[in-house]
């Protein structure tokens, strides 16, 4: 099936629809295997949906069709000295997939990645959408403009509902100036709750901290606490000193600016690349920074990497534990990203029966059959 | 403006109805005298007022829980209310409904700095939100000119922003968690003190849903240290046009301000008249404001004036101290004031991609014309939220309706662009009639499904944002 166009897709979608057959969405394939385990007939691609229709970099605006290579829209932004807000992560090496990401695929999913902690999630930089829905019906909501408040923001529903409300076709987005420089400070050597509490109070400083993360075990086995300013060359080597300065009682720093390391060191963190190589199940959890260190106390057995100043914590498990009961007690959600295929429990549960009754009913408004990633979402 | 049919039925079981909230609530909090409840027959957008059958003031999320549940089984519309200052007509009452006002629930329930959040109940007020974290140097970032009277619960159902929103976003951006009673009482925790949840994105679409598909009672912030410094500079230009490209330049060259405002002559000229900021005399005033230490701001500055002089301003005026920059910001602040002094006035709110800016400052300048209305416009230029004012005389018979008719050709030329209706102020019923110039009825069902979700009776501020003729079905069940 060679889908080329939106209307193509509805047509698809709503033979599907009539039949009763459930579809797999497929973008560049790289994240198929987050969320549960999916029931389907015939695979949906979107790849046929190329290239990027407007782009006003001086509006800060992108639109493209969702089957557009993540890589394709990073490169026409990169050109115009400016990037994707959020910094979406890579899950090829973590997952071991292979394929193009499409930045479809970052949307349904709302893929985002160290900068959120600053600049937001993919959600937030998200500012419209076109999608087929479940019956084959074109649906559009938000705009290309940054400010929009006209009617229900099904912008931010889209984003994150993992194709269960609708195949997306066309994604616009808010982005940002590229930073001149980065600069990483980096402290060697702390302990989880020390680390957290230095990240913490480096996120409390006016010095606009644009990365804030913790490995427990750094490229030479001994953990490593990064914090990252970026911006104007001035105003970067400035803040990374007002940094280290704040941060002396913690003990000893560096401070990085090579832009090939701190790029490099910074995708190694931010895609979890430390965790790729190694068994084992990969836990998403999201909580109060704070609770980070409280996370990995409760997971003696687990490896931890700490991301958004501790708040979020990829945990690297033995096989086939589920965490969540392990963790009941701590506010926040966690979600397996990797298991092994013989996993009796989700990957993904609802938050509570009232949320899960909320969300049965919008599943059943946009994708009444359930013929989209049926079950993906549990 | 055309509103429902009030339910006969609901009004000849008043006094019943009343009977039973008061079992709920303290006396006090039950208003239902027709004098009493006049107080609360319109928000800030004045021309149309109603006022409700009932207004009730819960002071817990029990409280609102129990009135809910009352109005549910009773079948009575419901109409929340935070603080009264939406200017889209989102709070005005039915003759048949409930207010539900929040104004009670002020508390701050918990702040954290170390996780940089705050709890408040949803009555609190914008500033007084930033009020409670100031101390220790924090902020709440989103900040409509009404911060000193609106409310959380205002700003989260209209998604609100403010002038320094191009760097923090609005409150969409900044809402981490809600605690939200559903229209049958049953009380729903969404998202809370750390930044991804579980499935569907609730939160997204609750924020902005105006009021429709449940009542808000608390509300989680991020909340943000304060920047080291921050200053403006006024630059005064030739033409519309100029200015235009002047902020555009600047977004390209990389620098993002934390606002960049734009004021055309006949705004800066009624703000002279009134706030006397000492304002160029330009066809177009651009306030731009960077943050940060005394170098960084320097150096920013130093990189937005190279770029303005290649648009030969005809003033460039940097703040020198915190006087120059109160003095640069008081005539932006007090542009609305200084507006409505000299008339009424309607403020509108669409945003156009800022390429089209000058194109649409042109067209509304020759409808002005066409209308016999003067018109100001003053707004946030960086994310093309424009708030063209339109000055009209309410007490000349028509003038309201010329003006009505006036605006919304000014909007229709914005979606028309490529934008949309509202940037922060929300449809309500001001733009609810005008929905269908941005949406087709498929996007619009789209939406109303939502709100048969949450709300399957439609008893939740049912009146606004969708045009009536569009809703008619679902609210009849
Ligand atoms: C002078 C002036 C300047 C303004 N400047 C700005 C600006 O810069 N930016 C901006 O965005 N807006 C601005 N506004 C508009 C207005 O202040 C905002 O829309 C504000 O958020 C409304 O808050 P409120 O508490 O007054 O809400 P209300 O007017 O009481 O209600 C607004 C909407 O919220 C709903 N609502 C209220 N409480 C709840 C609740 N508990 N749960 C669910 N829904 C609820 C209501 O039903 C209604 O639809 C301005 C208004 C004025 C008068």
């Amino acid at each position: 099936m060679n889908l080329k166009t939106e209307t193509d897709i509805a047509s698809y979608v709503s033979d599907a629809y009539a039949s009763g057959c459930k579809l797999r969405i497929v973008g560049g394939g790289t994240r198929q295997s987050l969320g549960n385990p999916c029931e389907s007939e015939a695979v949906l691609s979107t790849t046929g949906l190329n290239g990027i229709s407007l782009y006003e970099p001086g509006a800060l605006t992108i639109v493209a069709a969702s089957g557009t290579p993540l890589a394709d829209i990073e490169a026409a932004l990169a050109a115009e000295g400016q990037r994707l807000p959020f910094e979406p992560m890579d899950h090829r090496g973590l997952l071991g997939s292979s394929g193009t990401p499409t930045i479809g695929g970052v949307v349904a999913c709302n893929i985002s990645g160290s900068a959120r902690i600053q600049a937001g999630a993919c959600r937030d930089s998200l500012i419209g959408v076109r999608f087929v829905d479940g019956t084959g019906t074109v649906i559009k909501n938000g705009g290309r403009v940054m400010k929009n408040v006209t009617g229900y923001d099904l912008v931010k529903l889209m984003a994150g509902s993992m194709g269960t409300l609708g195949v997306l076709t066309e994604v616009a987005f808010k982005v940002l100036p590229a930073p001149e420089t980065k600069a990483v400070l980096l402290m060697e050597g702390l302990t989880d709750a020390t680390a957290i509490q230095a990240l913490s109070k480096a996120l409390s400083s006016p010095y606009e901290v644009s990365g804030a993360a913790h490995v427990q075990k750094g490229l030479d086995g001994d953990p490593v606490t990064m914090i990252r300013v970026e911006g104007f060359e001035k105003s970067v080597s400035y803040r990374i000193e007002k940094l280290r300065k704040l941060l002396t009682s913690f003990g000893e720093s560096s401070i990085e600016i090579d832009p090939v390391h701190t790029k490099a060191g910074w995708k190694w963190v931010h895609d979890v690349e430390g965790f790729a190589n190694q068994t084992g199940d990969v836990w998403k959890i999201s909580v109060k920074p704070a609770d980070g260190p409280k996370v990995a106390q409760k997971l003696p057995e687990a490896e931890c990497l700490f991301d958004w100043g501790g708040g979020l914590v990829w945990a690297l498990t033995p096989e086939s534990t589920d965490i969540r009961k392990t963790l009941q007690g701590i506010s926040g959600f966690a979600e397996r990203v990797r298991g092994n295929t013989q996993n009796t429990s989700p990957a993904r549960v609802a938050q509570n029966a009232a949320i899960a009754k909320i969300e049965h009913g919008l599943r059943t408004k946009f994708n009444p059959k359930g013929i989209l990633n049926a079950g993906i979402m549990g | 403006m055309e509103m429902p049919q009030p339910d006969t039925l609901v009004l000849s079981r008043k006094a019943h109805i009343v009977q039973r909230l008061q079992k709920v609530l303290p006396e006090s909090a039950v208003i239902f005298e027709e004098q009493e409840v006049r107080a609360y027959e319109c928000d800030a957008l004045t021309a149309y007022r109603c006022p409700p059958m009932i207004a009730v003031l819960p002071g817990s999320t029990t409280e609102v829980s129990a009135v809910l549940k009352i109005c549910n089984e009773e079948g009575v519309p419901v109409v929340p209310r935070g603080s009264g200052t939406s200017l889209a007509g989102g709070a005005l009452p039915t003759s048949d409904c409930v207010i539900l006002g929040v104004a009670r629930m002020n508390a701050v329930l918990e702040t954290n700095y170390e996780d940089r959040y705050i709890r408040v109940q949803s009555g609190r007020t914008n500033l007084s939100v930033t009020g409670a974290v100031e101390q220790n140097d924090f902020f709440y970032a989103p900040d409509p000119s009404s911060q000193l009277a609106c409310a959380i619960a205002g700003n989260v159902a209209m998604n609100s922003g403010g002038a320094h929103c191009l760097k923090y976003g609005v409150t969409t951006n900044n809402l981490l968690g809600v605690t939200m009673v559903m229209m049958d009482g049953e009380v729903v925790e969404i998202g809370g003190a750390y930044l991804d949840s579980a499935g569907l994105d609730l939160l997204g679409v609750i924020c902005g849903s105006e009021g429709q598909l449940g009542v808000v009672t608390e509300a989680t912030l991020r909340i943000l240290r304060k920047p080291e410094g921050a200053r403006p500079v006024l630059m005064g230009f030739d033409s519309n046009e100029v200015a235009g490209a002047c902020v555009s330049d600047i977004i390209k060259a990389g620098v993002l301000p934390v606002a960049i405002e734009f004021m055309d002559k006949p705004c800066v000229e009624a703000v002279e008249d009134f706030a006397k900021a000492g304002y160029p005399e330009a066809e177009a005033v651009l306030i731009v404001e960077v943050e940060g230490s005394e170098t960084e701001i320097n150096d920013q500055l130093a990189k937005i004036k190279k770029i303005a002089i290649t648009h030969k301003p005809v003033e460039l005026r940097e703040s020198k101290s915190e006087e120059e920059s109160a003095a640069i910001w008081a005539g932006r602040k007090a542009a609305f004031g200084a507006m409505g002094r000299i008339s009424d006035y309607m403020c509108l709110d669409g945003t156009i991609p800022v390429s089209e800016l000058p194109l649409v400052l042109r067209r509304i300048g020759e409808m002005s014309k066409k209308y016999g209305l003067k018109v100001a416009n003053v707004f946030h230029a960086g994310d093309g939220n424009m708030h063209p004012l339109i000055l009209f005389d309410a007490n000349k018979p028509g003038d309201l309706e010329l003006c009505e008719e006036f605006g919304a050709e000014v909007l229709k030329l914005c979606v028309e662009v490529g934008g949309c209706l509202t940037g922060e102020h929300g449809v309500g019923v001001e733009k609810r009639d005008l929905m269908l110039t941005q949406y087709n009825q498929t996007d619009l069902d789209a939406q109303m499904d939502v709100k048969d979700v949450f709300d399957p009776k439609w008893l939740l501020n049912a009146a606004k944002v969708f045009p009536l003729s569009s809703s008619d079905d679902r609210r009849a069940i």
